[in-house]
């Protein structure tokens, strides 16, 4: 209970950190936008073949912002030397990574929520009958994404060449997620239009299997 | 000395032993012909290969729980070991695929999986040059390791979810899967063969990365002074 509350706080502290400034947010959907529009010259975006690439091209996106956006969420605590603080004033310092992850999973997905309906329309197809199934597939999808990308921010921080470290780790890790909920979008942007099941259980599947990790072996990423 | 150069030459030349038995002793296969005999070759360097990434992965986890270097020195070397056993794999299965499928490669969950293995683990070497502290190094890499060990079984999984071309096994496969005996017989030596000559390369890589550490010790110690 109590590494729910102080995860809670901190995740509080976290949320009120980026809505001061909107940096992160602001930053990483005209990064997503981009990418969009950039790989939208690479075929011809018509909407058969916008099914085909469509979601591909979305969550290699997300993928791509994720990398960045995750960067800064602990480097922010080595530059202050805030996270000697974090540590000491948490019982469990998985608590750290809750909030982390939590906070990242927020971003994330507000990110992704906003770039759905730009997408929709800039390639002439429709999520609407879709929509909870699409929020199942970006919440999983950016929860693993956030779990194992909060937990190789920690060790990129502390290597040199970190900015180029974190996608280089992240990126393969991350295989698992872009396979299935690529595959699972398309099948929620086909004509007839279904949820993958199978792929929702692989997606959760992969963020319970790294969240068990991460709790096992959080601490020491944090050490001193 | 002695005893690593028997050792390194009994290893050679159990390779050797291996060549000759699978082209001479094992038959050839009906529709292949020739070209199967790679089998053996690419199918025992990658279950040498994974059986170096355990040894990688139990290894961290060791480092991780006793912090003892040692243990962090056998995590780098199985990983090095292991990266060029798969990268054996990944040139000696494509030599065979095209002329059997047609095709060099196909992103198949095996062939991808072996594929995403083996750029985790260059990832894993890349990451131990980035960091300057030797301890922190260690410990980084150690829970690297482990991530990226849990990781390639859901790669696997994911992947054959969606498309599988790769053969069906046929050692430990289905019902109807299975090697003629002398088949059978050639590839387990092959099999325990690279074992050898992974244990092999593993002793001379561990050696050196203990030469490594004595030689820092004695610069910090002459510096010291």
């Amino acid at each position: 209970m109590a590494l729910l509350a102080n995860a809670a706080v901190l995740l509080g502290k976290e949320v009120r950190t980026e809505f001061r400034s909107r940096e992160l947010l602001s930053t990483t959907m005209v990064f997503v936008l981009i990418v969009v529009v950039v790989f939208s010259f690479t075929f011809d975006p018509t909407t058969n073949e916008s099914r085909r690439f469509g979601p591909g091209l979305l969550w290699m996106a997300f993928l791509f912002a994720a990398s960045l956006m995750l960067q800064p969420c602990f480097l922010r605590e080595q530059v202050n030397d805030t996270l000697g603080a974090l540590r000491l004033a948490v019982s469990d310092p998985f608590a750290i990574f809750l909030a982390k992850i939590c906070a990242n999973t927020l971003f994330l997905l507000l990110t992704e929520l906003l770039m759905l309906p730009v997408f929709a329309a800039l390639f002439n197809v429709s999520f609407r009958v879709q929509l909870p199934g699409i929020l199942l597939t970006f919440f999983l999808g950016s929860l693993g994404i956030s779990i194992v990308g909060t937990a190789l921010a920690v060790i990129s921080a502390q290597a040199r060449m970190r900015e180029l470290l974190l996608p280089l780790l992240l990126l393969p890790l991350l295989t698992p997620i872009l396979v299935v909920s690529t595959e699972v979008t398309i099948r929620l942007m086909q004509p007839e239009p279904y949820l993958e099941w199978q792929g929702i259980g692989l997606m959760a599947g992969f963020d319970v299997v790294f969240l068990t990790v991460l709790w096992l072996f959080g601490e020491y990423l944090l050490e001193e | 000395m002695m005893k690593r150069v028997l050792f390194g030459l009994v290893a050679i030349g159990l390779v050797a032993c291996a060549a000759y038995a699978s082209f001479y002793i094992a038959p050839e296969e009906r529709t292949m012909g020739a070209i199967q005999k790679i089998f053996y070759f690419h199918a025992s360097t990658a279950w040498a290969g994974e059986t170096t990434f355990f040894v990688c992965f139990l290894a961290n986890l060791l480092y991780i729980w006793k912090r003892i270097p040692q243990f962090d020195w056998l995590g780098v070397t199985c990983a090095e070991v292991g990266v060029a056993c798969i990268t054996v794999v990944l040139i000696t299965g494509p030599i065979w695929a095209k002329p059997v499928w047609g095709i060099w490669w196909t992103w198949d969950a095996r062939l991808t999986s072996t594929f995403v293995l083996w750029i985790l683990y260059i990832c894993y070497l890349l990451l131990r040059t980035l960091v300057d502290d030797p301890d922190r190094r260690a410990l980084l890499s150690a829970l690297f390791g482990v991530f990226a060990f849990i990781d390639v079984p859901i790669v696997f999984g994911a992947i054959r979810w969606w498309r599988t071309q790769h053969p069906a096994p046929v050692i430990m496969g289905g019902p109807d899967s299975g090697l003629e005996p002398t088949m059978k017989a050639v590839f387990f030596f092959n099999v325990a063969v690279m074992h050898v000559f992974a244990a092999f390369l593993i002793m001379e890589r561990y050696s050196l990365e203990k030469s490594k550490h004595d030689v820092e010790l004695l610069q910090h110690e002459s510096e010291a002074r």
